[in-house]
């Protein structure tokens, strides 16, 4: 089933799509009520904590267990050998959530414990005996593939290597796209501007660690707390690494305190299931900081290279893109959408991107807001900064000139339906901020993104209750305010007001199936399934009105929250009335829709940075922000605002101070929010935001994700923006202090 | 055989006692023996202001605070802020101006806000973002939620319901 | 290792005098006095090992109190540095240690914080204490001998070490009010804001005399060696220097700066490399300078 297809689209004129009411389950955040991963408590409940890897590689020869289960107040212990071996399709994630023969990181689970207090089961952590030979390791993509590196998995040949991988190595893969004929390509240049860049891992940084309680009977069924970005794939994922039917785990979800594509996998739910059942009692693991830091997230610190050539009159005529991405412990690093997106906002004919999956000593990379993208924008926009600057172009018109349109082939194959790109560069064109004069060592910097956007599998429930209010029941986890979202979208559907309509994220074992909250999906696929069943729910209401009125269904319509007499000659009946007198009419009201979602509308993002750099310290000061983004259609603003304001904010942090710093021992030596710099209040100006709306075909209501392409421009924008300031071009992230004096003291 | 402590204080108006270890910290305490989990631990360490409580008068990180310290101590949380139905313009102010993502910095934010807000009643932006600065938010960008502050600001000199 | 916190096995002591304090001090193996445990929590987070009592020095009223007794400041070393920022009369009389004091972690810190914890932590990048050095502070020190007071400069040895004997704690600092028109001020570089510890600090007190010459300067550096450091030769090269419009002279200030460099013994580390140190050290050197001498032109 697809979304359904609605005229409306193109117009604009709705009564609660657009508008901004409070959002649903705000009472409950405002006031320390609403319950996230670490705020459930349960009768008889255990402490769970987990032992972990002081190396960055070594194999396992032995776990001593026994003092610390015959410890006081110690219920249960677990290791690899309480779960299946890991193989299958999920096999390295059975192994990342519990290491078996090797620890691959520090921080790499070895053991956990419950224990009826903290305290204890700390104690209990420091009683198990791990017997470690400590293997050398490799930290980053060229240790990883130099002659002689330790090769972390034995079997593990590279995938897409021309000619085929015959010997084992640490590259997972090789992806590559290519089109036309880059030395013809590089010919036809006047300029041809190359450099190397490197960037380091970064974490989500999502403020709520994780949590998860499990309550598993002796029959070996389970009931799970936790947070999440996708409670669903909690439920498809422990089951796998525990090896059960899925049906045998509920997952409840809690509210969830971010997540940036860093709660879509599995950490603590399978141990504190396994602890629970071993124990016979709920269990709950909490994560400290530091745990979340090593052994959670982030993504791939990176290697690449960038050529691009263009005519003096700003064609490009030829791009030769290589990227070697680190996966951390195992293959996944998200090179390949990297590689897809990195020049998708360009009309080039010859092409070359070549991505690398690469294997380190590292925690394995998790989803990070528009995985991958970022880090090869930072490259690709780079350099097309230069090449602006070389041929004395003004940026925006730069990209003007090469920009992709509706009917465009993409570098990444398919063809553009109808997007919005070109509007964000206009919109960043006229927009005041774009004339406003800069002061002494101050620079400006342009960048634009691109993310495809996630369509995927979505299922809701809406059902009707007997007052004419209306219950909406999706699977998705809200993030950002989706709920909000999902009533405005059945209000404007039903014709009833926002405020009759209570949505709500549903367990697993009452609501049909949905992917995770990730890929900026929910709002277009959750919210075209709760649209269809506000469509079924209609067509009931259509032929209960018509029952009632002894006509054909096809002589009553719906309008405005009524059934009507298309002639008039009945009076109308509301959504309520038809409920309170549902017994008459075929019983209660309800609907469930679900979708494999298709017409998945495309996200570009144009913006500009304006940054003061202390010419002594290299302190960088962010003095105005401006970011224009297409969101098909706005459904409530102030979230759609806030979407592309969080990402630039990540983004900016990520340009400047974030980034994983590990010892030659493979140690990491910030695992904290001291050392691991994200931006506070004092370090941003207000975030300015153009929202274009440039209607996505594919959805009812034109919309289009918007949670992550925003993340994708700040990195360039502000490597720009240093360059215009200082006349220096830094490929190395973080841009800190450090780095940018030792480039201006380079002379 | 119990090493545990008494502790008795005023929490968000009521006298409040618990038991707790010595090294454990007034957050833990707050949330797994008062059943306030308003408070969030998003660091431990007095990084993030998640865990941001009132304590005789001043902004605290209580996941620093070892619980013992509570005795006789007066502790507002964010569950205190509200008057009955009535929530505190921060609160809805936070709400209209949709200063909140994900929600789980949000307490801290508002805790935070309100002691600033009750010494400086008219703050201009680069004061609200200073007096913020130790409340992480990973959702927001800040933009909202220093708007929000400000609009609670002027709503609070309006109503003159600012504390001395 | 074990990365999990939890309530840790610890005793809590409140003594509500000085001499309790003393007793409870030297009647465990492992104990240790705090204030706010802004610090110690953290660290014993991290798996230091844990003291087995903790000494709250909040409840004794003199190690909270902050006194102008007309000739000088006493600052109790457990008083939250919150009662400095937000006292316009110390603020008035050392805006420098005021802003410094202000550093030290957020608001939610500044309400545990304290000079006393932050000195005897003995970090390098502390930054309430190059502007204790710049101010020529005094510690007073209890301990079952008595009291006895030493400058502020003698406490710290390295890294996480000071001169304080077991069984000995600071109780108050002492700060003279200055004669002559006066001025302090501290700077520090830290990539962000707020939030954050000294990649480099200085610290920096100024006064004139009559005619508006330097009399005396002192200049003291965080973050670029095991302890803070005092630079003697930027202080020679202050001491007599006449100001026009309201600076010394490109050379004096050029001094300055070189002998702040010079001064450097730095490390390189997570927050900040050898050269970036020993540069900025310079900079920071000069902009205290110039904003101590600003303020004591203005008092």
């Amino acid at each position: 089933m697809t979304i359904a297809e609605d005229p409306a689209t193109t117009n604009p004129g709705y009564k609660w799509v657009g508008t901004r009411p409070i959002r649903p389950d705000g009472f409950e955040k405002v006031t320390g009520r609403a319950k996230f991963g670490a705020d459930l408590y349960l009768p008889g409940m255990l402490h769970g904590a987990v032992l972990r890897s002081p190396h960055a590689h070594a194999k396992i020869l032995s776990i001593d267990t026994s003092e610390a289960e015959a410890m006081a107040g110690v219920k249960s212990v677990i290791t690899g050998d309480d779960f299946p071996p890991a193989m299958g399709k999920e096999k390295d994630m059975a192994s990342n959530t519990i290491a078996r023969d090797k620890v691959l990181y520090e921080g790499h689970v070895v053991a956990a414990v419950a224990a009826t207090s903290r305290a204890q089961a700390r104690a209990a952590l420091d009683a198990i005996k791990v017997t470690y030979e400590v293997l050398p390791h490799v930290l980053t993509v060229d240790q990883a593939m130099a002659a002689g590196a330790p090769v972390l998995h034995d079997g593990m040949l590279t995938k897409g290597s021309e000619p085929a991988a015959t010997e084992p190595s640490n590259v997972a893969s090789r992806v590559i796209y290519q089109g036309g004929d880059l030395d013809k390509g590089f010919a036809e240049a006047d300029v041809v501007v190359e450099h190397e860049f490197t960037t380091k891992p970064v974490h989500q940084g999502y403020i709520e660690p994780h949590a998860a309680v499990a309550d598993t009977t002796p029959d070996g069924r389970s009931t799970v707390w936790c947070s999440s970005q996708g409670h669903f794939a909690m439920r498809t994922y422990s089951a796998q690494v525990l090896g059960w039917d899925s049906g045998r785990i509920r997952v409840i979800p809690a509210e969830i305190g971010g997540g940036f594509g860093g709660k879509t996998v599995i950490y603590l739910e399978p141990l504190a299931i396994k602890l629970s059942q071993k124990a016979g009692r709920p269990v709950k693991i909490v994560m400290s900081r530091d745990e979340v830091f090593r052994a959670t997230g982030p993504t791939s610190g990176s290697r690449m290279t960038a050529k691009i050539g263009a005519t003096k009159d700003g064609k490009i005529t030829a791009a030769d893109v290589h990227l070697w991405f680190e996966a951390g412990a195992y293959a996944g690093s998200p090179v390949g959408a990297a590689a897809m997106c990195c020049l998708a906002p360009y009309k080039v004919e010859n092409f070359t991107i070549e991505g690398f999956d690469v294997v380190v000593n590292k925690p394995r990379v998790a989803a990070y807001r528009a995985p991958g993208a970022p880090i090869s924008g930072f490259a690709v926009e780079s350099v097309m900064d230069e090449i602006a600057k070389s041929i004395g172009m003004d940026p925006i018109e730069f990209r003007l000139a090469n920009v992709v349109e509706e009917g465009d082939t993409a570098t990444y194959g398919p063809k553009f339906p109808r997007i919005g790109y070109k509007e964000t560069l206009e919109a960043i064109k006229n927009h005041p901020n774009y004339q406003e004069p800069l002061g002494p060592n101050q620079g400006r910097g342009i960048a634009v993104g691109f993310w495809f956007n996630a369509g995927m599998n979505s299922s809701a429930t809406v059902n009707v209750n007997e007052d004419g209010t209306v219950n909406v029941l999706t699977g998705s986890p809200d993030i950002g305010g989706s709920r909000a979202s999902m009533a405005l979208m059945a209000a404007e559907e039903l014709g009833v007001d926002v405020a009759r309509i209570s949505p709500n994220v549903a367990d697993t074992a009452t609501v049909g199936f949905n992917d995770v909250t990730g890929g900026s999906r929910t709002t277009l696929a959750t919210g075209g399934a709760v649209v269809n069943a506000c469509r079924m729910i209609i067509e009931d209401l259509r032929g209960r009105a018509a029952k009632q009125w002894d006509v054909a269904a096809d002589q009553v319509e719906w309008v405005d929250g009524q059934a009507q007499m298309v002639d008039g000659s009945q009076p109308p009946l509301s959504l309520a009335d038809i409920a309170k007198g549902w017994a008459r009419t075929g019983g209660p009201i309800a609907a469930s829709a679900s979708l494999n979602a298709r017409g998945v509308g495309a996200g570009f993002s144009t913006q500009m940075c304006d940054l003061e750099v202390d010419p002594e310290t290299g302190v960088v000061t962010i003095v105005r922000y401006t970011t224009a983004q297409d969101a098909g259609r706005a459904i409530h603003p102030s979230y759609v605002e806030g979407q592309f304001q969080g990402g630039v904010a990540q983004g900016i942090g990520w340009a400047l101070n974030e980034e994983y710093v590990h010892n030659a021992d493979g140690v990491m030596e910030n695992a904290g929010f001291l050392d691991y710099r994200m931006p506070v209040a004092s370090d941003l100006p207000m975030i300015d935001t153009v929202i274009v709306e440039v209607p996505n075909p594919g959805h009812p209501y034109g919309v289009r994700g918007v949670g992550e392409v925003g993340i994708v421009p700040p990195l360039a924008a502000v490597a720009n923006a240093v360059d215009s300031a200082t006349g220096k071009r830094i490929c190395h992230l973080p841009l800190s202090p450090i780095r940018i004096l030792d480039a201006l003291l380079e002379g | 055989m119990s090493t545990k402590t008494h502790v008795t204080c005023i929490i968000n108006g009521d006298e409040t006692d618990f038991l707790t270890e010595d090294g454990e910290s007034l957050l833990n305490a707050l949330r797994d023996e008062v059943g306030l989990t308003g408070a969030k631990e998003g660091c431990g360490t007095g990084d993030c202001g998640a865990c941001s409580i009132i304590m005789n008068g001043d902004l605290t990180a209580s996941c620093l605070v070892f619980a013992p310290e509570a005795q006789c101590s007066t502790i507002v949380t964010v569950e205190g802020l509200a008057d009955g139905d009535h929530l505190h313009p921060l609160q809805q102010c936070f709400l209209e101006g949709a200063a909140l993502q994900c929600g789980v910095c949000t307490p801290g934010f508002l805790v935070a806000s309100k002691v600033l807000l009750d010494r400086n009643p008219n703050p201009d932006d680069t004061e609200i973002r200073y007096a913020l600065a130790g409340n992480l938010c990973r959702c927001t960008g800040y933009d909202k939620i220093v708007r929000a502050v400000k609009e609670a600001a002027v709503q609070l000199r309006e109503n003159g319901k600012v504390q001395a | 290792m074990t990365f999990n916190p939890g309530g840790l096995p610890v005793k809590y002591f409140s003594p509500s005098t000085i001499e309790e304090a003393v007793e409870l001090l030297s009647s465990g193996p492992n104990r240790r006095v705090f204030a706010g445990a802004t610090d110690v929590v953290p660290q014993m987070r991290s798996g230091r090992p844990a003291p087995d009592g903790l000494i709250d020095l909040k409840g004794i009223e003199r190690l909270i109190s902050v006194t102008d007794t007309g000739s000088m400041w006493v600052i109790g070393a457990a008083a939250p540095t919150v009662r400095l920022t937000s006292n316009p009369a110390f603020v008035a009389s050392f805006p420098g240690l005021a802003e410094a004091s202000g550093l030290i972690g957020s608001d939610q810190v500044q309400s545990r914080s304290s000079l006393g914890g932050n000195l005897c932590n003995s970090s390098p990048a502390a930054d309430s204490v190059p502007a204790l050095f710049a101010n020529r502070a005094r510690a007073v020190i209890a301990s079952g001998a008595g009291t006895r007071t030493i400058a502020v400069q003698d406490v710290p040895t390295g890294p996480g070490r000071t001169s304080l004997a077991p069984g000995e704690f600071i109780i108050e600092f002492e700060i003279d009010r200055p004669t002559t028109n006066s001025g302090d001020a501290y700077f520090r570089l830290t990539p962000r804001t707020e939030m954050d510890i000294a990649v480099v600090g200085a610290g920096a007190r100024v006064d004139l005399d009559g005619a508006g010459t330097i009399s005396s300067a002192t200049l003291a550096l965080g973050a670029v060696a095991p302890t803070v450091v005092r630079v003697p030769d930027a202080e020679a090269a202050l001491l007599g220097a006449a100001l026009t419009n309201g600076a010394p002279s490109d050379d004096v200030l050029a001094a300055v700066a070189a002998a702040a460099s010079a001064a450097c013994n730095p490390i390189d580390d997570k927050r900040g490399t050898i050269k970036y140190r020993r540069h900025v050290a310079g900079v920071l050197a000069r902009r205290s300078i110039l904003a101590a001498i600003a303020r004591a032109s203005a008092a």
